[in-house]
């Protein structure tokens, strides 16, 4: 068993949204309601679900851009829940964000060259001379060659697949161990998401990272991560390995979830696919029980709609938070 | 770099309204610059602030003498003769007799050709000798031959002559000519009419009295009951036109607080307008930013700021304390800083902190100094540049008017100050419309050419908004 990286025990992160008359009622939006996930060194995990379910929100809480409302989160053994700005800062060294439009999360009046200093020189690269070294070796590395043509380049005049790799590039450029890719292809065009995906993947394999893939789309989790975890109204609903959950999906959402994967086959094209009917939960005022029974095809009642399901291990390393299997 | 700016400015020349504006500013700039240059500050602060003794040589009020180009009526310039400067048309002789007199004869000669009286005419001396005062007595001879006899006096070592204020005189004269003429000068005619006016009909009313053109003379005979005696007399016929601007009651030359004028225009407007922005904008961004306690008290104290009545507490402050135009400066930016552009900037700032890119900048760890430097505050800049440029006229138009108002720098020479000393002494009301019109002109142009050049750079930087 290789080495534990991260462990999120219980992580809950609940934005307050408006209070009542006189600030006597407090609402909350639980995001993230009790997420427990474990990483290991270099290896790749996906968080998927729809959306509003929480997943962003998990990964920012990981990467400690949103101060966690409880649990812990613990980084090679240190806990990071509650540190300061000041005592984060070797931790923002070791992780890394991929965001979802790379345009915007370019600032759009630096320079490529200034846009990748900017972290070295937070981080303390005092040497110019190793700052342009690094700059450029890893400019190489996610392919934006020749060099000198991206250096002095402003955003805009990049297209999207090269925003995307000069924000993958800045992600890495402090060779962290952990990288928050969200949605990093969701916007790129069909032509360049799968370059861009075998870019990460080929990253984590060669510098041993760990990555914390979050997607909308089952079928592109494929590409690399090891394991899946299925995100329901703020709670992972499913986890297991990538090819057990393809094969095997046992929630009735992630089978939901696997149902709508466009179909390639042009005979299907007439089959109207199944989807479940209703909306994800309110959650400010989320249901104690199972929070997918409203929509759940299965629904045992007096059961599921009474009771909170636990974690299950169905499988060695599957999950599943399902009565159905309890 | 080099490239980029070249494109800005040839994509800011397109626009007509600029390049003009840029020009109108470069020239501002170079006047500034040749002033600060060519008058130290204190220097001119010295001379404007020297007094009517300083200025004794220079006629009061004078016109700017480029106006004789444009009227057919020409009017005089100061004719300056002095014995200690010889030329033509000064001489001077003391000769000793017996070895205990001195016999003391100067004189001097001038050529009057201008269709105007000239305003005043003055006569000082300065002279060396141990008890004996020498007695002098002045004559005058218009260039037909007639000879007048003005004033005979004891002279101490530094003494003038004021003929044009010498009211007897002016009667004395006035009584020989209506003799000559045989009608009496029923008016107050001045000195310097009677002495340079032609001797006939004319004479007898002021509006028709005509300029006897030709060679004046003027000299000084007198006697020292000393061997030893030196005696230096200077001449001054005063002009009614005078340098490129003309001078104001004081005699000053009203083209060195022009010329002053120029650098503290600028750079009071300017840097008023730049650091008011770059405050607020900061001001707004760290509210922005940290929210919470922070914003909490800084925009409670924007508020006490905006319902604060700018122009009384300004009043006040130059009141209790006479204070120069750089505390003054100091003063507007404070007052200003927590300015209704607060809000504005904040309300831009809450927008743009939840760009992606902030985010990732904190994921990488950068601290919040940082962030509002280098991530908020570049993104608005170019967007406030334009009303940067537009408000340095309000500024500058600020001080004119807080000058106005008395409340300007006492010292520094400004086109305020020069409008309030206008207005104060009548300016208008006499005709003395040069010395109102030069100062105004040149902060209209002033702000003519910030308001050019700020609305092309508004078209660039926001084109969207003029899509419309």
């Amino acid at each position: 068993m290789s080495e534990q990286l991260l462990r999120v025990e219980n992580l809950k992160k609940y934005f307050e949204v408006r209070r009542g008359l006189f600030g006597r009622r407090r609402f909350y939006v639980r995001a993230v309601d009790g997420v427990d996930l474990t990483l290991t060194k270099g290896e790749a995990v996906s968080i998927v679900g729809e959306s509003g379910c929480g997943k962003t929100t998990l990964g920012k809480t990981i990467l400690r851009l949103y101060e966690p409302t409880d649990g812990r989160i613990i980084f090679e053994g240190k806990d990071i829940t509650h540190l300061g700005w000041k005592e984060l800062k070797w931790y923002r060294r070791e992780t890394g964000l991929v965001q979802q439009d790379p345009f915007g999360a370019l600032p759009p009046f630096m320079t490529v060259k200034r846009i990748l200093e900017e972290p070295l020189i937070i981080h303390g690269f005092k040497d110019k001379r190793e700052r342009e070294e690094r700059i450029y070796k890893v400019l190489e590395r996610v392919r934006l060659t020749p060099v000198e043509d991206f250096i002095s380049k402003y955003p805009h005049m990049l297209s999207g697949g090269q925003q995307q790799r000069l924000v993958i590039a800045r992600s890495i450029i402090l060779e962290p161990k952990l990288i928050v890719a969200d949605e990093p292809v969701s916007m790129l065009d069909a032509s360049v998401r799968v370059e861009i995906l075998k870019l990460l993947q080929d990253l984590q394999k060669s510098y041993n990272l760990s990555v914390i893939y979050i997607t909308h789309d089952l079928s592109t989790t494929k590409y690399f991560s090891e394991r899946i975890f299925i995100m329901y109204a703020a709670h992972i609903v499913e986890s297991a390995g990538t090819r057990e959950i393809l094969r095997n999906p046992m929630h009735p959402y992630t089978k939901a979830l696997l149902n709508v994967i466009p179909d390639p086959d042009p005979s299907n094209r007439f089959t109207i696919k199944e989807v479940p009917t209703g909306e994800p939960p309110n959650l400010i005022d989320p249901p104690p029980s199972c929070r997918f029974h409203p929509r759940c095809p299965s629904v045992v009642k007096g059961l599921c709609d009474v009771k909170e399901p636990p974690m299950i291990e169905v499988d060695k390393g599957h999950y599943v938070k399902c009565w159905l299997y309890g | 770099m080099a490239s980029r700016a070249k494109r800005f400015f040839e994509q800011l020349l397109f626009y007509r309204s600029a390049a003009i504006g840029l020009a109108i500013i470069l020239v501002l700039v170079g006047i500034s610059v040749y002033a600060i240059f060519a008058i130290p500050y204190d220097e001119a602060v010295r001379l404007w602030r020297a007094g009517e003794q300083h200025w004794l040589s220079n006629p009061r009020n004078a016109l700017p003498s480029w106006v004789n180009i444009f009227s057919s009526k020409k009017l005089p310039e100061t004719i300056i003769l002095d014995t200690s400067e010889p030329r033509p048309g000064v001489s001077k002789a003391i000769v000793p007799v017996l070895g205990r007199f001195s016999r003391i004869r100067i004189e001097f000669s001038f050529d009057y050709q201008y269709d105007d009286f000239p305003s005043e005419l003055n006569l000082f001396f300065k002279s060396r000798f141990n008890a004996s005062a020498p007695q002098l007595t002045v004559h005058w001879a218009k260039p037909n031959g007639e000879e007048y006899v003005l004033n005979t006096m004891i002279i101490s070592r530094e003494d003038k002559y004021y003929i044009s204020n010498d009211d007897r005189l002016a009667r004395e004269l006035r009584r020989l000519i209506s003799a000559k003429v045989n009608r009496t000068i029923e008016y107050d005619a001045p000195v310097t009419l009677l002495l340079f006016a032609e001797e006939d009909a004319s004479i007898l009313n002021p509006s028709t009295a005509k300029v006897m053109k030709g060679t004046y003379r003027l000299w000084i005979e007198g006697m020292a009951f000393e061997a030893n005696v030196d005696v230096d007399a200077r001449l001054i016929v005063y002009g009614k036109v005078y340098g490129w601007a003309g001078t104001d009651h004081l005699r000053r030359d009203i083209g060195i607080a022009l010329l002053w004028g120029t650098p503290i225009a600028l750079s009071f407007g300017v840097v008023a307008s730049v650091s008011i922005a770059l405050i607020q904008m900061f001001i707004g961004a760290v509210s922005a930013w940290f929210l919470g306690r922070v914003d909490t008290v800084l925009q409670r104290l924007t508020e006490v700021f905006m319902v604060l009545p700018f122009l009384p507490v300004v009043i006040m402050i130059s009141t209790f304390y006479k204070i120069n135009i750089w505390i003054l400066l100091l003063v507007v930016i404070g007052l200003t800083a927590f300015g209704s552009g607060v809000k504005n900037y904040r309300a831009m700032f809450l927008q743009i902190k939840e760009f992606p890119y902030v985010e990732a900048a904190r994921a990488y760890g950068a601290g919040s100094f940082r962030i509002i430097a280098r991530y908020l505050i570049p993104k608005v800049l170019p967007t406030i540049i334009p009303s940067m440029v537009l408000s340095v006229p309000d500024f500058v138009f600020l001080e004119a008017a807080l000058a106005i108002l008395g409340l300007g720098d006492p010292l520094a020479p400004t086109w305020g100050k020069i409008i309030d000393d206008a207005f104060t002494y009548g300016a208008l009301y006499k005709g003395l419309y040069y010395w109102v019109l030069e100062p105004s002109v040149l902060l209209a142009i002033t702000s003519l050419s910030f308001a050019m050049l700020g609305f092309a750079l508004d078209k660039i930087f926001n084109p969207r908004l003029k899509e419309a």
